[in-house]
């Protein structure tokens, strides 16, 4: 039966970790919302591996906490491990990483949904969109219950149309045997939109009663703590931690994924959908890389209410009895005893190059989306887009400008400016490799570039922004300072730079000079710079960052100018490139194709030539001078 | 570091006693200052008015490239409406090239093709109504530009320069891989092996570099035929300029029936010559397509060497060459070589500037013995000055495309220089792939390859990461 069952402002559709975001933005910008989900027991679900961060992803949590999102917050106040990476390298590749407690994880963001204000949980299946005049009126669900809305915002992760698989086993459900939604790609495809067919994986989860932990290496957290988001006090983040395990595969375990290759539905062409690269089963592990004798797998708990452990490392979608067989080749896991079963997942998704940097629908006004469900992979990216998704919603409705995060803010701006220009042809996920300015965007500097934003669009609050604004002021002061003390070749400078291993002085230094040494840094030389004043230490952290690495800083700043030039030079909406004399075919193609919104945009779509944007800067030129003429 | 400051030669390269080069946009007043120094007094061009002239040298470092006359022409009054400089000099290829490459060196970048004209046109300097031709010039121009920079590269160049770029893609794969997947991937100890192939592939772009010098970077070189009537000699001149037997040479008229290439350097110039058959009438069908297509090598050369066996009279097969070289001259240039000096001389240079008439008032006329190698000194003397005095001439694309790869290879040099740096200063392993990343994409302009998906394939193909 069909009927009107409410209004809304917005519809979130989904409450993975991109619709939580997507859907709290939205509310705590005071639009009423409701967000949809299948179970009520997925919210903010984990179902792959239980932990938040890490490299590059570390840098995603950290914006979306310093834009007034919600996973920095909730896997502070659930983690049960926590470990800065690469503390041995570069400021600009440290990144945070967080085991969680995952059924922890989902109940206290269940909490902060329940608690929001202006926002409804409901759980149902939504099947189909309500789209007139290219613009998206809200949706209708399984039952037949229609909800209208000014905005929709889809966040279907892994669910539509999915099926898991291993062996010849085929479930037709979404992860974790819930339930599949099968009823909106068809509508979405009535509406114009195109679709892919993506696949990811998990393994196995394990009892950890049945785990000798005494063959494996134990892997445990930082002693000091640093927290994901900026308001969490570090105090409240020195907890007891828990520990993972080390262990690895060996010649007998290969031995048995390769005889047992042709049961797989990878290698026996069962599964349509591409998969990642980066996140490879161990039986594509052990064919592609066939020259490694052993790999790692690490034993990570799920919780601290439970004894299932996550085999991280040996994702697979083998039959059972090779699962069995697999699993107990490897050190440690000889008795194991297999919770739930390693499979692979595949699942509808969106080519996001339909999507404008907003993340709305370039063919239906009012829609937009994030998540898996755009292409991408991993909590992390999802939250990233769900938040920015619902930033845009929001902004719509009010009519308000829409945020667009260019690539030199941050690394949610190189996220969706790579899925809505480059081709994607498998699950996307962040990289390091993949900021060209990364030494700018920095975790450890995320609310310095992004709480503006964050305080514009309304979900930083004005004291936050504050301090904010305080701390950029600190930091300028005092890296000026610092630039000018005259350190003089005494014997107590003798004496520390003895200390250090670093060369004595032979006249007087510049304090900065000796700040740059890679053997030294500001704290260290603390005790020689007398007039230093009384500063946090997270200004004295970004005064050493500034001074050491000032020369690669200045050389990115100055990129950053040149890649703005390109970004600020708008294109029109919805336009026919065809009609450009002077663009090279394939040229016209690609950008009728993807319609970017800006010259830089174009610029890095693929089959689009220097000489193209020449064309096309002249091009917009001769348009504006003509539309001065006129008017 | 390359600003957006461009550089290029602003008029035709061949011919001319005189040429421009034209230095656009904020740096063109620092680019001036590091390679300008006047001829008297110690004047900085950048702080002279604007629309002055000035009279003084190129310098490349300490070496002079050239005495030259300058134009100070200051934002926005000039062309582009940005702050410009124009390098008058002497004309002729090689000179506008090596300022063009220092001014380069030191701070400009090469402009795109019609890059002058877009900017005037976006900084309001030129009419609307001209604006479809501001495209056609970017797009004709570039066209040419793209296909003429890949074709032009020899084969065996560019291979040297993908195998160099491929070396750095993996060396950037594994520092990224040891990033993005710390625990998996160590780094202990990389720093060092780093060095090790820094410094390796800095010796081999090093030797690329200094192969440009040379011009052999590129696949063309100046077109030129030996031509004459059989049995003059012109196949042994073809082996000797080879240094090596690459034509058969007998007694018996006609032994080459078909045309012989041979790239040949000779002093840096490179030559494509072409060794023909011998023009004679004659009944012999293989010979005969011999001679015609000798006659069309003719019609493509840069450079024809006219070769005359000088101890027998001028025949009419000589009489019927010369009647080709003489009836349409259109900017080709000819070296007439009396061959066989060491046989006693029937033909003197007299005598043949009277049989060539107008046309040959011009052409050196040179007294050689291939076979005792005597008068080679001159034959590449003269050789030189045709070139240098821009009389012979490629087409300018080429030797732009020259400048292009050598400031790019030179640019890879510089970032891997500064990788080393990164190594012995210790700075952290993710600064040594910013510097090795810039030297992946110069190399990769040579080649036409771009670093951001080539890095993400190599990623997951040679490195086993994730989950």
């Amino acid at each position: 039966m069909s009927f009107v069952a409410e209004e809304y402002d917005v519809c979130v559709v989904g409450a993975g970790h991109a619709g939580c975001e997507a859907a709290l933005a939205c509310a705590r910008l005071g639009l009423e919302t409701i967000v949809f989900t299948v179970s009520i027991e997925s919210i903010a679900l984990m179902p792959c591996n239980p932990n938040i961060g890490g490299s590059s992803k570390g840098h995603l949590v950290r914006e979306v906490d310093a834009l007034g999102g919600q996973m920095g917050i909730n896997i502070d106040r659930t983690f049960i491990q926590s470990k800065m990476l690469n503390v041995s390298k570069g400021p600009a590749v440290h990144s945070l990483r967080a085991q969680a407690d995952k059924a922890e994880y989902s109940r206290e963001m269940r909490r902060t949904l329940e608690q929001a204000e202006h926002l409804t949980i409901r759980q149902a299946e939504v099947t189909e969109l309500i789209v007139e005049d290219g613009a998206v009126k809200g949706v209708k669900t399984f039952s037949g219950a229609s909800y209208y809305s000014k905005a929709v915002v889809l966040c279907t992760g892994t669910y539509l149309k999915s099926r898991c698989l291993y062996g010849d086993v085929v479930n037709y459900t979404g992860p974790n045997g819930l339930q599949a939604a099968n009823g909106l790609s068809d509508s979405l495809r009535e509406h114009g939109i195109e679709l892919f067919r993506f696949k990811t994986g998990t393994p196995a989860r394990v009892d950890s009663r049945s785990i000798d932990f005494s063959k494996m290496q134990e892997q445990k957290g930082d002693s000091t703590v640093v927290p994901f988001s900026f308001t969490t006090n570090p105090k409240d983040v020195q907890i007891e931690q828990v520990s993972c395990w080390l262990t690895y595969t060996n010649g007998k375990t290969h031995g048995i994924i390769r005889e047992n290759l042709d049961r797989s539905p990878l290698y026996s062409g069962m599964i349509e959908g591409t998969g990642p690269r980066y996140c490879p089963s161990i039986e594509d592990k052990v064919v592609k890389f066939s020259d490694k004798e052993r790999h790692q797998v690490f034993i990570e708990p799920e919780g601290l209410s439970t004894n299932e452990m996550y085999v991280g490392g040996m994702s697979s979608s083998l039959p059972e009895d090779v699962q069995y067989e697999m699993y107990r080749t490897v050190a440690g896991l000889e008795h194991v005893k297999i919770v739930r079963n390693a499979y692979a997942i595949e699942y509808d998704c969106i080519n996001p190059r339909q999507l404008y940097p907003t993340l709305e629908f370039k063919a239906v006004k009012g829609l937009f989306s994030g998540g898996q469900f755009n292409g991408s992979s991993g909590y992390e990216e999802a939250a990233a887009q769900g938040l920015v998704a619902g930033i845009n919603a929001a902004m719509s409705v009010k009519g308000k400008e829409l945020l667009v995060l260019d690539r030199s803010t941050s690394y949610i701006g190189v996220l969706i400016d790579d899925l809505v220009t480059k081709e994607n042809r498998e699950p996307y996920r962040m990289m390091t490799s993949r900021a060209e300015y990364r030494l700018l965007l920095r975790q450890d500097n995320a609310d310095l570039r992004l709480s503006k934003i964050g305080y514009e669009v309304g979900l930083i609050p004005k004291e936050r922004y504050e301090w904010v604004l305080e701390k950029e002021r600190l930091i300028e002061k005092e890296t000026e300072r610092v630039q000018q003390v005259k350190i003089g070749a005494n014997p107590l400078v003798q004496k520390l730079l003895e200390e250090h291993g670093s060369a004595p002085l032979k006249t007087g230094a510049n304090l900065a000079e000796l700040i740059r040494r890679p053997e030294l840094s500001y704290g260290i030389l603390a005790e020689i710079d007398q007039e230093r004043p009384d500063l946090p230490e997270e200004v004295a952290e970004q005064v050493n960052i500034n001074i050491k690495y000032d020369g690669y800083i200045k050389r990115q700043l100055k990129q950053v100018k040149d890649f703005k030039k390109l970004e600020h030079k708008k294109l029109p909406e919805h336009f026919d490139y065809s009609q450009v004399s002077g663009l090279r075919i394939e040229a016209k193609q690609k950008l009728n194709l993807y319609q970017p919104v800006n010259v830089g945009q174009a610029s890095r779509i693929s089959g689009v030539s220097p000489a193209d944007i020449s064309v096309l800067l002249v091009y917009l030129e001769q348009m504006y001078r003509k539309e001065g003429q006129k008017s | 570091m390359k600003t957006d400051t461009i550089a290029a030669i602003a008029t035709a390269m061949a011919n001319s006693g005189i040429g421009i080069v034209r230095i656009s946009g904020e740096e063109a007043f620092s680019v001036i200052d590091k390679i300008y120094h006047p001829k008297k007094g110690n004047k900085i061009l950048s702080q002279a008015a604007s629309h002055t002239v000035h009279y003084g040298y190129i310098y490349d470092g300490d070496k002079v490239v050239d005495e030259v006359m300058v134009l100070v022409l200051k934002s926005p009054n000039t062309y582009t409406r940005e702050d410009t400089v124009e390098i008058d000099c002497h004309g002729g290829t090689l000179v506008l090239t090596r300022i063009l490459e220092t001014a380069v060196k030191f701070g400009a970048r090469l402009a795109e093709p019609g890059e002058f004209t877009k900017r005037a046109f976006l900084n309001g300097r030129i009419d609307l109504s001209q604006a479809e031709s501001v495209i056609d010039v970017i797009n004709a121009q570039n066209d040419f530009a793209l296909e003429s920079s890949l074709r032009q590269l020899q084969g065996t160049v560019k291979q040297e320069v993908q195998k160099i770029r491929g070396k750095l893609l993996h060396e950037i794969a594994f520092i990224e891989s040891a990033l993005d997947d710390p625990e998996h991937i160590s780094m202990e100890g990389y720093g060092d092996r780093l060095l090790g192939t820094v410094e390796d592939l800095s010796c081999q772009i090093s030797s690329l570099v200094s192969s440009s010098e040379n011009g052999i970077l590129l696949k063309e070189g100046i077109n030129t035929v030996i031509i004459g009537k059989p049995n003059v000699g012109k196949s042994s001149l073809m082996n000797l300029l080879a240094g090596e037997e690459r034509a058969i040479v007998t007694d018996i008229a006609g032994t080459t029936r078909d045309a012989l290439r041979e790239q040949i350097n000779l002093n840096g110039i490179t030559l494509n010559v072409v060794d023909t058959a011998g023009i004679r009438d004659t009944e012999d069908k293989v010979e005969r397509i011999g001679v015609d297509r000798a006659k069309s090598y003719l019609g493509q050369a840069d450079l024809v060497l006219f070769m005359v066996d000088s101890s027998a009279c001028l025949d009419k097969d000589d009489e019927e060459i010369l009647s080709l070289l003489s009836g349409k001259n259109d900017g080709k240039k000819v070296i007439v070589l009396l061959n066989k000096s060491d046989l006693g001389q029937a033909v003197t240079e007299d005598l043949v500037r009277a049989q060539m008439g107008q046309d040959g008032m011009g052409y050196p006329i040179l007294t050689v013995s291939v076979k005792d190698g005597k008068g080679m000194e001159g034959l590449e003397q003269a050789i030189k000055e045709m070139f240098f005095h821009g009389d012979l001439s490629l087409h300018n694309e080429i030797y732009i495309t020259n400048v292009r790869q050598k400031s790019a290879l030179q640019s890879a040099l510089c970032s891997l220089s500064m990788v080393k740096q990164s190594i012995e200063d210790r700075m952290p392993e993710d600064f040594y792939s910013i510097d090795l990343t810039d030297a992946c994409e110069e190399l990769g302009n040579i080649t036409g390859e771009s670093v951001g998906e080539d890095l993400v394939n190599e990623i997951f193909s040679k490195f086993c990461m994730g989950k």
